[in-house]
């Protein structure tokens, strides 16, 4: 006998004790698949005949089932369920898990199976129990099917077990194994002249006459429903897709109209309104068996489709993730008519709940059903019903390109009843859920990288009370490691440890960049604010931010970012950035100076006031010890303490020399300068395909030199091979930092380097001797503090830079790819997340 | 870094004896916890003598085992440079015997008033420099002191808190020791060690015959003693010999935050509700309010800061509490700029003083996640009423209360977007003061509370 069964389905195996479920289990489905409640009995008592403890070995079966099924795994009951009420939980189950039920009955002669229950030794049911369960087998048999089992198969011979085969068949909904392309085309609602235009617009060879549609070779339409009602010409737009459907050119899920009309042809009674009475009146009066052919149509059409191995689902009111590739009357529902929840609005239509909201499935939803006047994706479900009917559009949304297509109405055909326009609950609001607690983030340069649940407590609070709003957050930039330390006496950081570092890996060519003395900050730019709303969710008029490595606004006021943004747009106005890159925004990553203009407070509170007293104290001390020196001029001591109190005082000057080369006043717009670095991302493409060296060109070309706010950086290009190439870097970092420069920062050529697997460090820094005073401390050259210095550890803040930097381009690949919000957010997050990570600051 | 005392009369050198510390021997050093401390003589003469003590810090040994985070202020630091409790310690390691007033060989000079000037270099002065002439006056001291701008390259970022300077008078070498040992801390603010019960000692020890009468006491004590104020009761209970001073309790009026939380709780309980959460409960005052009332079955307190609800746990004594008090109240992290389904379900919602500390741009995701998501019957909000600031003196007109405030509404403000909150959301709303109220100005707080239209 061949049992077919869906591939994913429960499973209920019914017969009397010893009829042969266990083994029956065991041969025709996996170990893990089958659930036994002798099993679990055993697991929660010792004893897998303990029956007293039956109702808890079933509370925990079905625990284990309910995980299994919304995982989407078949799951098989192994219990003998020949009593109603152990079957209805069955029913329960497969109802809340939008699935079928399957039985399979073992309806075996009563002897065979007394006879091997009597074999066992560890189970001495009386014959009594075989005899009650075989009647409670028998009375039930009539019933499997009206209590709720959509297949049901009786076995009734050891032969008939012996004989059977198990063919697990997909679903109706399931063609993952179609790829595509698709072109999904919105709600038409009788407007043919408007479809079969965007059909030849996106290349279907359209035969308006004879209603047919050839699709260009490849590819497929798939229409979202509400083929009909309110349009114009119903019967035609109903001939043209059924034809297509019927070529195998299109596929077709169904809309709440289509529903409702195949109600009525079927002779149901519905309310005729919203633009039915119209349809009905143009299929009547079409010829032939139109209105039979209609019927049938409708009827066969699925209510929604799983395409591209799970990545893409189709549905008419859209579809959360839990009823993706269900089958049930509620998933059916919730495909036709969307979220409601029984209300209805002020014009008297169901309420429309945001599902899209709460949407974080891992496919793309393209739907329709509610009009919009344009399209939005919100969590990665896109709402392609632009309204055709009402006056708006027709779209297409082309998969896997993610474009759309569209044709706009010749006029309004129906008046919209409520208007158009999206609620503005229609948004990606985002939730605690997607960042709190332990969480693994897939990222491509680094595989899953853990943020744990201390690290998301700490971040949460400086994200939600100081950052910006997340719409403008696709990067934060990863922390950056020193070089290793120094062996030279009198330095900690040398550039021979940064050559090393990447020499050893295999690195042959390194890019030396000079390292600015100010604040890291991310600069998001659109063309304009429309670029803003539409790209970035940001409608507030603002076309973009300056953020700090934190995530909050580097400007407390407004003002200034705006100014700064706008020399830049400038900037790439008039160098052809824009159109050289193809894109309506950049995102770079900058060094903005001086200083002083973001950590004012740093240095006016704790900086300067170092300086002030350590320059004064030491001062005041080599006079007196002047004095005594004079009075004594051998005095023991003296002159040692007065030489270590001069190299003190001489160390101060240096120090507070060093912290006044990054501070100037600023009086205007014009006294700031910002080094960009990194192109991160444009419209398309993320940047971490380029090399450092076309980073820096193409700054210089299209940002830097027509304003002086932007500042090209030094670089140099080192053959680390080359004998003469790394001393003459080294020479220049010398003169670099002899002159107050605060270093250079090392990157291998390419921007994202492995060896082997080994994601290698994107830069580290090497910083100068006299900059490292502010950092280490004024007098930390001296001999005695160098020597403990030295001993400094950089794995931890190694492995942190790694992990920032792989989710710092994670979260772009997400943003350029068009994820949804939370999906970015989620890496951001993380990266503010692993900087709670304590880790020495002074690296 | 650096204590000058000067002696000037006849044989001063002499001053070596007081001190216990020869003047002909070039420097003597003296190991101590953070560093060393060296003496030495500046000027030796008979008329004027000059002793040093000049502290030598190690800025290593000071950030070791902070751990990480109080960032880099650990490594730049000014405190071995500066004259702070560190001072006051190697005075009392180095200078102890003179202190006590001891003097083998010259009682009779260690007794007597002489004419001694001190120079403190670098002293943090933690208070208006109109103060070290009150409290060193009345000590009999002529006062002068240099101040100095923080960085002569930058004139804009003004002076500094560092003064030098330079008490004279003609008093005894015990006393000035005393004085200066009492009184670094005391401007300086900020001591290398943590303030105990010892230091009660410590002050009663060092301030007899001096500190009872000084005008400026109180200012000291509670200087000295971080403003500890069991510290600072028992100072002036074992001063007065047990005897504690009469505090004078006069009725105060309830603080505005008492206020402020009556008023919130009044709204709740009239408003019939039963479950409750407190969105930004803090360290949880509302929500031990609501506990004590049976009236409120479930209660709930969400606030973005750790720190916060482990104080409020702590407040509720909810890790010892028993179960039905662990049913009835709930702590958890969660933020307003996230939606949370933790949020929804209760009767009513609280939040105090929370929404100006949040950016204006993120209110619109503040409203959603509560008005839209959580939707409870009853919405309770307060915030400040700016307004009324201009009742604060100490206010200029752009200043607002708390350094962290993203904005204050003035009432028309207010009142406007709990309109719009109302309109957009389904509530409706009724606004009032909570506070003294002053004619044209209104009340320090204003309060709204929402209900939903059914």
């Amino acid at each position: 006998m061949r049992i077919e069964i869906p591939e994913l389905c429960i499973v209920a195996l019914v017969g009397v004790s010893g009829s042969g479920k266990s083994t029956f289990a065991k041969t025709s489905f996996k170990p893990t698949e089958v659930l036994s409640s002798d099993y679990f009995r055993a697991l929660i008592s010792d004893d897998e005949n303990n029956q007293a403890v039956s109702p808890q070995a079933f509370d925990a079966l079905y625990y284990v089932a309910r995980k299994r099924l919304e995982l989407g795994l078949l799951t098989v009951i192994d219990a003998t369920n020949v009593q109603e009420e152990s079957r209805k939980e069955i029913i329960k189950l497969a109802k809340e898990q939008n699935i079928h039920a399957v039985a399979i009955v073992l309806d075996l002669p009563e002897s065979v199976c007394r006879e091997r229950n009597a074999k066992r030794d560890d189970r001495n049911f009386g014959s009594t129990v075989i005899a009650k369960q075989a009647a409670q087998l028998k009375r039930s048999l009539k019933y499997l099917k009206k209590d709720g089992f959509r297949f049901v198969y009786t076995l009734k011979s050891e032969a008939d077990i012996a004989d059977c085969e198990i063919v697990r068949t997909p679903l109706w909904n399931d063609r993952k194994s179609e790829h595509g392309p698709f072109d999904i085309i919105g709600d038409v609602h009788g407007c043919y002249d408007e479809l079969t235009e965007l059909l030849r617009k996106l290349g279907y060879e359209v035969d308006a006459e004879s209603f047919t549609a050839a699709p260009p070779v490849g590819r497929k339409a798939v229409f979202l429903g509400d083929l009909c009602d309110r349009g114009p010409k119903n019967a035609e737009v109903l001939r043209l897709v059924m034809n297509m459907h019927k070529s195998g050119g299109a596929y077709c899920v169904p809309g709440n109209h289509d529903a409702k009309l195949l109600k009525h042809l079927r002779g149901s009674s519905v309310q005729v309104s919203h633009g039915l009475a119209v349809t009905l009146e143009q299929i009547e009066n079409q010829v032939g068996g139109f209105k039979r052919d209609v019927t049938d149509f409708i009827d066969g059409l699925i209510s929604h489709y799983v395409f591209d191995d799970g990545k893409l689902v189709v549905a008419h009111a859209g579809l959360p993730e839990k009823y993706q590739g269900r089958a049930s009357a509620r998933v059916r529902d919730f495909c036709l008519y969307g979220d409601t929840n029984g209300e209805t609005d002020e014009f008297g239509l169901p309420v429309r709940l945001p599902w899209a909201e709460d949407y974080r499935g891992r496919a793309l939803v393209v739907y329709g059903h509610t009009p919009i006047p344009e399209v939005r994706n919100v969590n990665g479900a896109v709402c392609i019903d632009t309204g055709c009917v009402f006056g708006g559009k027709l779209t297409a949304y082309r998969y896997p390109e993610r474009e759309t297509v569209q044709v706009e109405a010749a006029r309004e055909y129906y008046a919209p009843i409520r208007p158009l326009a999206p609620t503005e609950k229609d948004e990606d609001l985002l939730d605690i859920e997607d960042i709190s607690g332990k969480r693994y983030i897939g990222t491509k340069l680094r595989g899953r990288v853990k943020v744990s649940e201390e690290q998301s407590t700490a971040a949460l609070e400086v994200m939600s009370r100081y950052a910006a709003d997340p719409h403008w957050l696709i990067y934060l930039p990863p922390t950056m490691s020193p070089c290793e330390t120094s062996d030279l006496p009198e330095y900690l950081e040398y550039p021979t440890q940064a050559f090393e570092y990447y020499r050893s890996r295999g690195v042959d060519k390194v890019v030396c960049e000079r390292k600015h003395m100010g604040s890291r900050s991310v600069i998001v730019l659109c063309r304009n604010a429309e670029v803003a709303a539409q790209r970035f969710g940001v409608a507030d008029g603002s076309n973009g931010i300056i953020s700090t490595r934190t995530g909050r606004h580097f400007f407390d006021d407004a003002v200034t970012e705006r100014a700064l943004l706008e020399r830049l747009n400038v900037a790439l106005d008039r160098s052809g950035f824009w159109a050289e890159f193809a894109t309506d925004w950049v995102c770079l990553d900058a060094e903005l100076m001086p200083w002083s203009a973001k950590a004012r407070e740093l240095v006016v509170e704790q900086y300067a006031p170092v300086g002030r007293a350590g320059r004064d104290g030491t001062r005041a001390a080599v006079a007196a010890l002047e004095s005594a020196l004079a009075a004594q001029p051998n005095g023991a001591g003296l002159s040692e303490l007065l030489d270590r109190y001069r190299e003190k005082s001489d160390m101060l000057e240096r120090y507070t020399d060093a912290y006044r080369r990054y501070c100037w006043t600023v009086n205007g717009i014009d006294d700031y300068r910002i080094a960009p670095f990194h192109i991160l991302a444009t419209e398309g493409k993320v940047w971490n395909t380029e090399n450092h060296v076309r980073h820096m060109e193409t700054i210089k070309a299209f940002i830097t030199g027509t304003d002086p706010i932007f500042m090209a950086t030094d670089y140099m290009v080192v053959d680390l091979a080359d004998g003469a190439s790394v001393p003459a870097a080294t020479d220049w970092w010398v003169e670099l930092t002899s002159s107050g420069g605060e270093g250079m920062v090392v990157k291998p050529y390419d921007f994202t380097v492995f060896k082997g697997t080994e994601l290698l460090q994107p830069a580290v820094k090497c910083r100068g001797r006299e900059y490292l005073r502010i950092i280490y401390g004024a007098e930390y050259t001296t001999a005695e503090h160098m020597s403990r210095l030295k001993k400094r550890s950089l794995n931890r803040k190694r492995n942190l830079a790694l992990n920032e930097f792989a989710l710092g381009i994670e979260s772009l690949e997400r943003f350029v790819g068009g994820e949804p919000l939370y999906g970015v957010h989620e890496c951001v997050f993380g990266v503010l997340a692993m900087e709670s990570e304590p880790v020495d600051p002074r690296l | 870094m650096l204590l000058t005392i000067t002696y000037t009369g006849r044989d001063t050198p002499d001053l070596g004896y007081l001190l216990y510390k020869n003047p002909n021997r070039g420097t003597q050093t003296f190991d101590l916890a953070f560093g060393r401390a060296h003496v030495f003589y500046p000027e030796i003469t008979d008329t004027r003598t000059t002793a040093a003590l000049l502290l030598d810090i190690d800025p290593l040994d000071l950030a070791k085992g902070k751990g990480n985070s109080e960032g880099l202020f650990d490594y730049v630091n000014d405190r071995p440079y500066v004259s702070s409790s560190f001072m006051s310690v190697a005075i009392s390691k180095v200078f102890g015997t003179a202190m006590t007033g001891r003097a083998d060989s010259r009682q009779e000079l260690s007794d007597s008033p002489l004419d001694l000037s001190a120079e403190i270099a670098m002293l943090p002065c933690n208070a208006d420099f109109a103060m070290l002439a009150r409290i060193f006056e009345p000590l009999g001291y002529t006062v002068s002191y240099e101040n100095c701008v923080l960085d002569e390259r930058f004139p804009e970022w003004g002076e500094s808190r560092y003064v030098n300077l330079s008490l004279r008078g003609n008093v005894r070498l015990r006393d000035l020791l005393k004085h200066i040992y009492v009184l670094l801390p005391v401007f300086d603010r900020q001591k290398h060690y943590w303030v105990g019960d010892d230091e009660v000692d410590k002050l009663l020890r060092m301030g007899e015959d001096w500190l009872e009468a000084h005008p400026e006491r109180k200012y000291i004590v509670d200087r000295y003693l971080y403003r500890q104020r069991d510290l600072v009761g028992e100072y002036f209970s074992r001063l007065n010999d047990g005897v504690s001073e009469p505090e004078v309790t006069p009725v105060r009026e309830p603080s505005l935050n008492a206020k402020r939380l009556d008023a919130v709780f009044s709204a709740l309980k009239d408003a019939g509700a039963h479950s409750v959460i407190d969105l930004g409960c803090g360290e949880g005052r509302l929500l031990s309010l609501l506990l004590k009332d049976g009236q409120f079955t479930k209660i709930a307190g969400m606030d973005v800061a750790q720190s916060a609800l482990k104080r409020a746990s702590d407040r509720l004594r909810l890790e010892t509490a028993s179960e039905r008090i662990s049913e009835r109240v709930t702590l958890f992290q969660g933020s307003l700029t996230y939606r949370d389904g933790r949020i929804a379900g209760y009767d009513a919602a609280s939040v105090m003083e929370v929404i100006e500390h949040m950016d204006a741009t993120r209110l619109a995701v503040f409203e959603r996640v509560v008005f839209d998501f959580a939707k409870p019957r009853v919405v309770v909000l307060t915030t400040p009423n700016r307004d009324y600031n201009a009742v604060y003196e100490k206010l200029s007109a752009e200043d607002m209360r708390h350094g962290d405030h993203r904005f204050e509404w003035t009432r028309a403000e207010f009142a406007a977007w709990v309109k719009a909150v109302c309109a957009k959301f389904g509530y409706r709303a009724a606004v009032s003061g909570i506070g003294e109220e002053r004619e044209d100005y209104g009340s320090p707080t204003q309060m709204g509370v929402f209900e939903r239209c059914e």
